[in-house]
């Protein structure tokens, strides 16, 4: 996520002209212009145009890990709330083991925080899965909310942000697309470091040559980052 | 102080400005950290601070939409925002403009991809000097394209008005409301799209012949121009840590 000259367009704006381009996502055609449908960056991939946004709320997608909390119990399955527009549903068929209909909440209960993936997103909600390794029911650790928008920085690019912050403190962080991660580790004092580590790189996610000041921060945490194995995934 | 006028032409305005300059205007996005969307617009001593919350389900459940979603919009004044304390909370006036600026975004926005849903924009004026429902359109605007709501296009919206004889623009409170000689003054709130420039919205308190009804749609037409730009600038640097 290189800052070079990044192409905002808002609503209405015109991105390019010509009957040969295609309007994609967040895009459409007006005449001749291809205009932007929203705000976000205008992403130019030979024909095709699509306005990519950079602020506003969390949108589900199919494949997206989320993580959110339950706030319902039905006769087949928990709703979650996980930030977005509707509560996903989490089917019984969909969590890892036989769970008994009546003791549904022996299981997971009002207010239990769980890790998801996203299966389908229709008109009426999101259904989300359990089965498959990663996911599962949140037990310890701590839940930090940072915004959909800066989940790519902590993320990082092939996952390197976090394995910069993993192998600094030994902490496990699970970054959900929702903007919400989950911190666990052994003792409390890494927890809160990792929290801080992240909470910095979400406050600074728009800044060029992050991973160095990430590097910086943890330093000054009193930290070691193994840069060795660090420099060679941010490489990729 | 005394309008300066001849001959009940208003020659002069009392803060300086041409008969169709726009207040000196700033504009900022990503204001709340909490909100999906915010924005805060000003025009000389108006303030006006747009927060959208959204797409989240509608309760209850009857005013749901099963093909797109709602838009909701809630305008309020605070209560120092105006020299004597307004009591707080919806009344007739904040009812009304919450309307208007309700029909004028939906004219705009596209909620067909939020079934169920609604969108809540809430607009607050902490400081008020004339034309707070126009400045209150431009920032929910602005809010609205923060939140990554689909839009065609943007609105921007300018009040027009006549005091006596004379057609202004962008009239401040003591225009508004301090003259009352002769023809009095007229008020006219108009919003355009940023392309189609068409008229989302057009109110009209006061009274106006229908040639300079059509000059004001011009004037009106100008300053939108000069509006939009400080919207986009608004848009175009984020300067970071603010867009969530």
């Amino acid at each position: 996520m290189a800052k070079e000259k990044r192409n905002i367009v808002i609503p209405g704006e015109t991105i390019v002209f010509g009957n040969e381009f295609l309007p994609g996502d967040g895009a459409y055609r007006d005449g001749e212009d291809i205009v932007a449908g929203r705000y976000g960056i205008a992403n130019v991939f030979e024909k095709h145009i699509r306005v990519v946004p950079v602020s506003g709320a969390y949108y589900p997608r199919r494949g997206n890990t989320i993580i959110g909390t339950i706030v319902d119990i039905t006769f087949n399955g928990w709703l979650i709330d996980f930030g977005g527009a509707q509560n996903a549903f989490l089917p019984v068929a969909e969590v890892p083991r036989y769970v008994n209909k009546n003791e549904m909440a022996e299981f997971l209960d009002f207010g239990e925080s769980v890790i998801v993936k996203v299966w389908d997103v229709k008109s009426r909600g999101v259904d989300v899965s359990m089965k498959m390794r990663g996911f599962g029911k949140i037990e310890g650790g701590m839940i930090i909310a940072i915004g959909p928008n800066k989940v790519p920085r902590v993320i990082g690019r092939e996952g390197s942000m976090v394995k910069i912050i993993k192998s600094a403190t030994g902490c496990d962080v699970t970054v959900g697309q929702n903007g919400k991660v989950w911190i666990s580790g052994k003792d409390t004092d890494m927890e809160v470091a990792t929290r801080k580590i992240v909470e910095f790189i979400a406050d600074n996610a728009t800044i060029v040559g992050l991973t160095e000041k990430v590097e910086k921060f943890i330093g000054k945490l009193g930290l070691k980052a193994d840069v060795e194995i660090v420099k060679e995934d941010t490489d990729i | 102080m005394m309008m300066v006028t001849n001959k009940g032409i208003y020659i002069k305005r009392n803060d300086g400005r041409k008969m169709d300059e726009v207040r000196p205007m700033t504009a900022k996005v990503g204001i709340v950290p909490s909100a999906d969307g915010s924005a805060i617009f000003e025009t000389g001593k108006t303030k006006a601070i747009a927060v959208v919350r959204g797409p989240r389900t509608l309760h209850p459940q009857h005013l749901q939409n099963a093909q797109a979603g709602v838009l909701r919009v809630n305008y309020g004044m605070m209560p120092f925002s105006v020299e004597d304390r307004i009591r707080p909370g919806p009344n007739r006036r904040s009812e009304e403009i919450s309307k208007v600026t309700e029909w004028a975004l939906s004219s705009v926005v596209d909620l067909s991809e939020f079934p169920n849903t609604v969108i809540d924009v809430f607009v607050q004026i902490p400081q008020a000097d004339a034309g707070t429902r126009v400045a209150g359109i431009n920032a929910a605007a602005m809010a609205l394209a923060h939140a990554g709501i689909p839009m065609k296009e943007m609105v921007s919206a300018i009040g027009v008005g006549k005091i006596d004889k004379t057609l202004v623009v962008d009239l401040d409170k003591y225009e508004d409301s301090e003259f009352h000689d002769a023809e009095g003054s007229t008020d006219i709130p108009m919003v355009f799209t940023s392309r189609g420039k068409e008229i989302a919205l057009l109110q009209l308190d006061g009274k106006i012949s229908v040639d300079e009804f059509k000059e004001t749609i011009k004037m009106a037409k100008k300053a939108c121009e000069d509006i939009l730009k400080v919207q986009m600038d608004a848009l175009k640097n984020v300067t970071g840590e603010d867009d969530e």
